[in-house]
């Protein structure tokens, strides 16, 4: 887990170096801060699970098991990039691995999460689906449907809101009548759990028991992972001002989700601090590759834009 | 000789196509009980009212290997679901880069002319025709209904099926041949042969525009009657050929005009010059005006196309004799 989360981070912190030298286009939403989560809830998941993303997908690829290079070269719009150029940060899938896409509409991903849950429920196996969100998506219909449909059904299906407590400027309290999501649990008669989202074995504990209530039988859960983005809601090019409250953000960014961890595991005794930082020389070794393979890799031609609308 | 409706056509379609492939699976917000019995709750869902949940439902499972029918009801309701159309089930696989197939029919009806005012009568397949990664059929009788949906539920791509209301209780001779007799997507139906104009009706209005031909015919006027039956991907080759013998055309669609089906299809005629070079009239659309279909008889008998409008824009476009 430990690792993962570092992965991340500098992922992330590296995609976002690339796209201000301009090696790589358009636009990325970091990950960053949120870590705990994807790689708390990801932790209990198996390859035959699926997972559902939106915007903000780079976490939630690496935490199930996505190559790293195949991530890169997409970033760089290069023909071995999971969707051979097509996608882009926004959209990066690898059904293999039971990551069923990345999503730039917020609150689309729930409906097409709910989906993999009827899949399972159709295939009549123990797989589970996860469906990740942000704040944001609690404005949107879908959300509440996918809400009351999985409750109704009795899908095995966990719903994750990465709580950040902005959707892009909006403050939460600007956009959500109750105090909190998981309040809306409740009303549709699920479980529903408030955790602090940057405490990784927290959201470890929570998602196992929604993962095994599900995979049982007995339907979905919502979690509400509080936590905070170390940057802003989108990158293109230079970073834009981040316009969110500064006193918020030194409180949120003095719980940052890997140095916590790091005092957990050292008190702990699980890994010294020069165990650690050998594990982000290697993450930042395999990240050199992840571009060097990415570099190397071809630009799609021209004419392959016109391939893969129609089986 | 067996007969059958064009709404029982659309039940034996899926009745068969459930029989045959144990993936497919429908959800609706009311299902059909015929088939309910047969399958069960598993297989035939009984939805909320939630479009664009069932929607997105089918896009995720499809992505799954499974092959959803989603019945709108309605296209008016698929309106609710837009977004799981426009953005996810017609671009999912080119996004992902070809990674898996979404193999979905979306059932749509509409209806014209069955005095339902505004929001239940209008037609709405040119929006989806207009989206890349959608194939749209919209088969008139009960014949090619039942063909046309069992290959589209056999097709690996998402696909959506119109069904005017007012072709329900049209009979028609059932499809020859065995279960696995298919109407392939994409091939346009000449109704009848002609050789003076050429009338590419779509949807019902398959019907006045065969009445109004058996009409001009007593006037000595040969008009071709052509359904295209999908519209994507339209079959221009069996349009164009028509017109190359006829040098007429006019285009029947029971929609307003601006960006239509019947544009597309003067548009399509337009780039070929060997048509260009035939036509002896200009190219003529019988549409609805710009208006939102109306509810009192008379009102709504005046903005949809008929019989009497299409033998006039054909005895108009017969008047040019420059050819």
């Amino acid at each position: 887990m430990y690792r993962q989360m570092v992965m991340i981070r500098h992922f992330d912190e590296l995609a976002l170096q690339l796209l201000e030298t301009g090696q790589i286009h358009g636009v990325v939403h970091p990950y960053c801060g949120q870590e705990a989560i994807a790689v708390g809830v990801c932790a209990n998941l198996r390859t035959t699970d699926r997972i559902v993303s939106n915007h903000r997908g780079h976490g939630h690829c690496i935490a199930k098991g996505a190559d790293i290079n195949r991530m890169m070269a997409e970033l760089f719009g290069r023909r071995d990039g999971y969707c051979k150029g097509k996608g882009g940060s926004m959209h990066i899938a690898d059904f293999e691995v039971g990551m069923l896409g990345a999503n730039g509409i917020v609150g689309a991903g729930l409906p097409i999460a709910a989906g993999a849950a009827v899949a399972a429920q159709l295939e009549g196996s123990d797989s589970v689906a996860v469906g990740f969100f942000g704040d944001g998506a609690t404005g949107e219909g879908p959300f509440h449907e996918s809400l009351n449909i999985s409750a109704l059904m009795k899908l095995p299906v966990i719903w994750v809101c990465e709580n950040n407590q902005f959707a892009a400027e909006t403050p939460v309290a600007a956009g959500l009548a109750p105090d909190n999501v998981a309040d809306l649990a409740a009303g549709y008669g699920m479980p529903g759990a408030l955790i602090d989202g940057n405490d990784v074995l927290a959201v470890y504990a929570a998602a196992q028991d929604a993962v095994e209530r599900a995979r049982s039988g007995m339907g979905p859960s919502l979690l509400e992972c509080k936590t905070w983005r170390r940057y802003n809601h989108a990158h293109r090019g230079a970073p834009p001002p981040d316009r969110r409250p500064v006193d918020l953000k030194a409180y949120w960014q003095a719980r940052d989700p890997i140095p916590a961890f790091e005092r957990y595991l050292q008190q702990r005794g699980f890994l010294t601090s020069d165990q650690m930082a050998d594990v982000g020389l290697s993450i930042d070794q395999d990240l050199a590759e992840a571009v060097a393979f990415a570099d190397a890799s071809p630009y799609p031609n021209p004419e392959e834009a016109l391939e893969d609308v129609f089986a | 000789m067996t007969t059958l409706t064009y709404a029982a056509a659309l039940d034996t379609a899926m009745a068969e196509e459930m029989r045959r492939d144990p993936r497919v699976y429908t959800m609706a917000t009311s299902p059909s009980a015929a088939l309910l019995a047969e399958y069960g709750p598993m297989r035939v869902k009984r939805m909320p009212i939630s479009e664009a949940t069932m929607t997105g439902i089918a896009v995720g499972s499809a992505g799954c290997g499974y092959r959803p029918v989603v019945h709108w009801g309605s296209v008016t309701f698929a309106f609710m679901a837009f977004d799981q159309v426009v953005n996810q089930a017609s671009k999912i696989r080119y996004m992902f880069g070809g990674q898996r197939d979404f193999p979905i029919v979306f059932r749509a009806r509409y209806g014209n002319g069955t005095r339902s005012a505004a929001q239940h009568s209008q037609t709405g397949y040119a929006l989806y025709a207009h989206l890349a990664g959608l194939k749209v059929v919209l088969p008139s009788g009960a014949a090619d209904a039942k063909g046309l949906l069992k290959s589209a539920i056999r097709d690996n791509n998402p696909v959506v099926c119109f069904e005017p209301s007012r072709c329900d209780p049209l009979e028609e001779e059932a499809l020859a041949g065995d279960e696995d007799t298919l109407v392939p997507i994409g091939v346009a139906s000449v109704k009848r042969p002609g050789s003076d104009v050429t009338v590419v009706a779509l949807g019902y209005m398959v019907y006045p525009a065969l009445a109004a031909a058996e009409a001009l015919a007593a006037e000595g006027t040969s008009v071709e009657v052509i359904d295209p039956r999908t519209l994507v991907p339209l079959d221009v080759e069996t349009i164009r050929q028509s017109i190359r013998k006829t040098g007429r055309l006019i285009v029947v669609d029971e929609s307003a005009p601006t960006c239509s089906m019947a544009s597309e299809i003067i548009a399509s005629v337009a780039e070929d010059w060997q048509c260009c070079r035939m036509l002896r009239a200009p190219m003529r659309r019988v549409c609805m005006p710009a208006v939102p279909v109306p509810f009192s008889p008379p009102l709504e008998d005046f903005v949809l196309p008929d019989q009497t409008r299409i033998a006039s824009a054909v005895r108009d476009v017969l008047g040019y004799t420059n050819g």
